[in-house]
Order: structure tokens, then sequence, then C-alpha cells
């Protein structure tokens, strides 16, 4: 349980600058690939300045990186970044998960219901 | 096909959620909540013994586990606050490698009818911090099964 300062700093970051619907949006669409500013507030009904100030909190997270192409600067998911987030609960859902599968053999053993004797055949 | 399970842990509160679907009744689900030689067969980690020191599944009961592992021993305790049959639950827990970090879960049993029932756990820290410690310890152990399942992998090619 020893804590590292800069991950969970790193971590407070990330959760607060995905704890906006326009910025969840924006995410949504570079997972499908790279777009411009323009294309990025297109969906949104803000101004194109606006979605510049989210791609920043999103620059600052890591969550995104904008590359130097010319004038389109086209912005990225940082996917790499985003699993790190995802593994934080993961693995903890992972933990519990297998000691349900565990309780659903048990119960299976209880009942002698057939569905929960496939799960013990998975296991 | 498994019923999946949904974890929640939002940002701003100590608070961890989580639902589960069972394909048998709430009287076997609370059986098996309830049951000491029961418990020990699907709680804690793969690859971890369970030894349940006293377990007493009751309003103003309590409980004391030991996982043994193989890196060491981590012992669990805490008391029932109310327990409702096929019903409800409250209970503190105590990691007491973190010693008066105390979590308070309430535990609903729902029957879902045709066999099948639903358990949710609500899960109270005493700070944010608790919180993200108990998350982050798990995910330890997550990898640390990750590495472990890598290694055989490794030793089998």
């Amino acid at each position: 349980m020893v804590k590292d300062p800069d991950a969970e700093e790193r971590l407070d970051r990330a959760f607060m600058a995905l704890g906006d619907p326009v910025r969840r949006g924006i995410i949504a669409r570079l997972s499908r690939g790279p777009a411009t500013v323009n294309e990025l507030a297109e969906p949104f009904n803000i101004t194109k300045q606006a979605v510049s100030r989210h791609i920043q909190v999103l620059e600052h997270a890591e969550l995104v990186t904008r590359t130097r192409d010319a004038q389109r600067r086209p912005v990225h998911l940082n996917a790499a970044r985003l699993e790190a987030l995802t593994a934080w609960i993961d693995s903890y859902r992972l933990t519990h998960e297998q000691q349900f599968r565990n309780l659903d053999s048990v119960l299976a053993e209880m009942t002698g219901d057939d569905a929960g004797a496939n799960e013990r055949e998975k296991k | 096909m498994t019923n999946a399970l949904t974890v929640t842990a939002p940002e701003g509160v100590p608070f961890i959620d989580f639902e589960r679907e069972f394909d048998a009744p709430v009287s076997a689900v609370f059986r098996a909540y309830e049951d000491p030689e029961l418990i020990k067969q699907w709680l804690g980690p793969d690859g971890y013994e369970v030894q349940i020191e006293r377990f007493d599944f009751r309003t103003g009961g309590g409980y004391r586990y030991i996982h043994r592992g193989p890196d060491g021993e981590y012992a669990f305790n805490g008391v029932f606050h109310v327990v409702r049959e096929n019903d409800f639950a409250i209970q503190t827990f105590e990691f007491e490698g973190f010693p008066d970090v105390v979590s308070i879960e309430a535990i609903t049993f729902e029957d879902l009818g045709n066999g099948r029932s639903k358990v949710r756990g609500h899960s109270v820290y005493p700070s944010q911090e608790a919180r993200d410690g108990m998350i982050s310890s798990d995910m330890e152990m997550g990898m640390r099964e990750g590495f472990d399942r890598l290694d055989g992998l490794l030793a089998a090619a």
C-alpha cells in the first residue's frame, strides 16, 4: 500500500480532467483516431476557444498529446495513460470477480444447479 | 455465461459499490455468506488459504480470518452490526496491517425470482486516501497474480 505521491497527483489530474462531459466526448472521439481542434469542436455547441481550453486540460493530464504537424496540429489520444487509469480500478474488480466466481461454484454445489456446473468446468 | 460484476469507486467520495447476480436463490447465497465452511471455499484471492478464527454472522456477532499465501499472512476482522436473513447486513472491516482504518459495508441480498438473486455492497471508508489505498493494495495483488501467471507461461515455454 505504499503510495507514490507523484502517481497520486497524476491520477487526480486525470480523473479531474475526465469529470466533464465535453472532455469525455473529446476522448471518445479521439479513441476513433486523431482529430484537429476544428473537428473536435464540431459536435459541441461551444466556441473553438472553449474546446482548445478543454484540450489543454486533457493535455496537462497527459490524456492527449498534440503533434507539431504544421498548421493542422492534430490531437492524439494517449492510450497508455488511459489504460493505466482503468487498470487502477480493474485489478480491484478482477480480484473480486474471481472471488465471486468461486462463490458461483460453491452455490452450484449447494443447489446442484446445471448453469453453475458449467462455471465450474470453465475454471 | 459468467454474471458480470460491477464495481464503482466514484471520485470525491470514499465509497466503493459493487453489484453481482447469482444463478442461485437468495437463501443459498445468504448461507454461503453465513456458513464458515462455505466462506472458506470462496473468500479471498486464489492461491491463498483462508483460516477462519471466528465467524458469527448475526446481529452483534463478529469475525476474524487470516489469508495465508506465498508472500505472508493477512488478517482481517470486524463486527456484524445487523444481520437479517436473506435480506441485509452491515459489517465493519479492518485489515490488521492498517489498524484503526475501519470501513463499514452494507450488503443487500435480493431475490430476483426464477432461482436467481443479486448481492449489492456499499463500503464507506474513513477517508478518500483509505479507500484508494485499499484499491491500490488489491491492484498490487492483481499485478502479482498476473506476474505469477507469466512466470508459469515462461516456465512452460
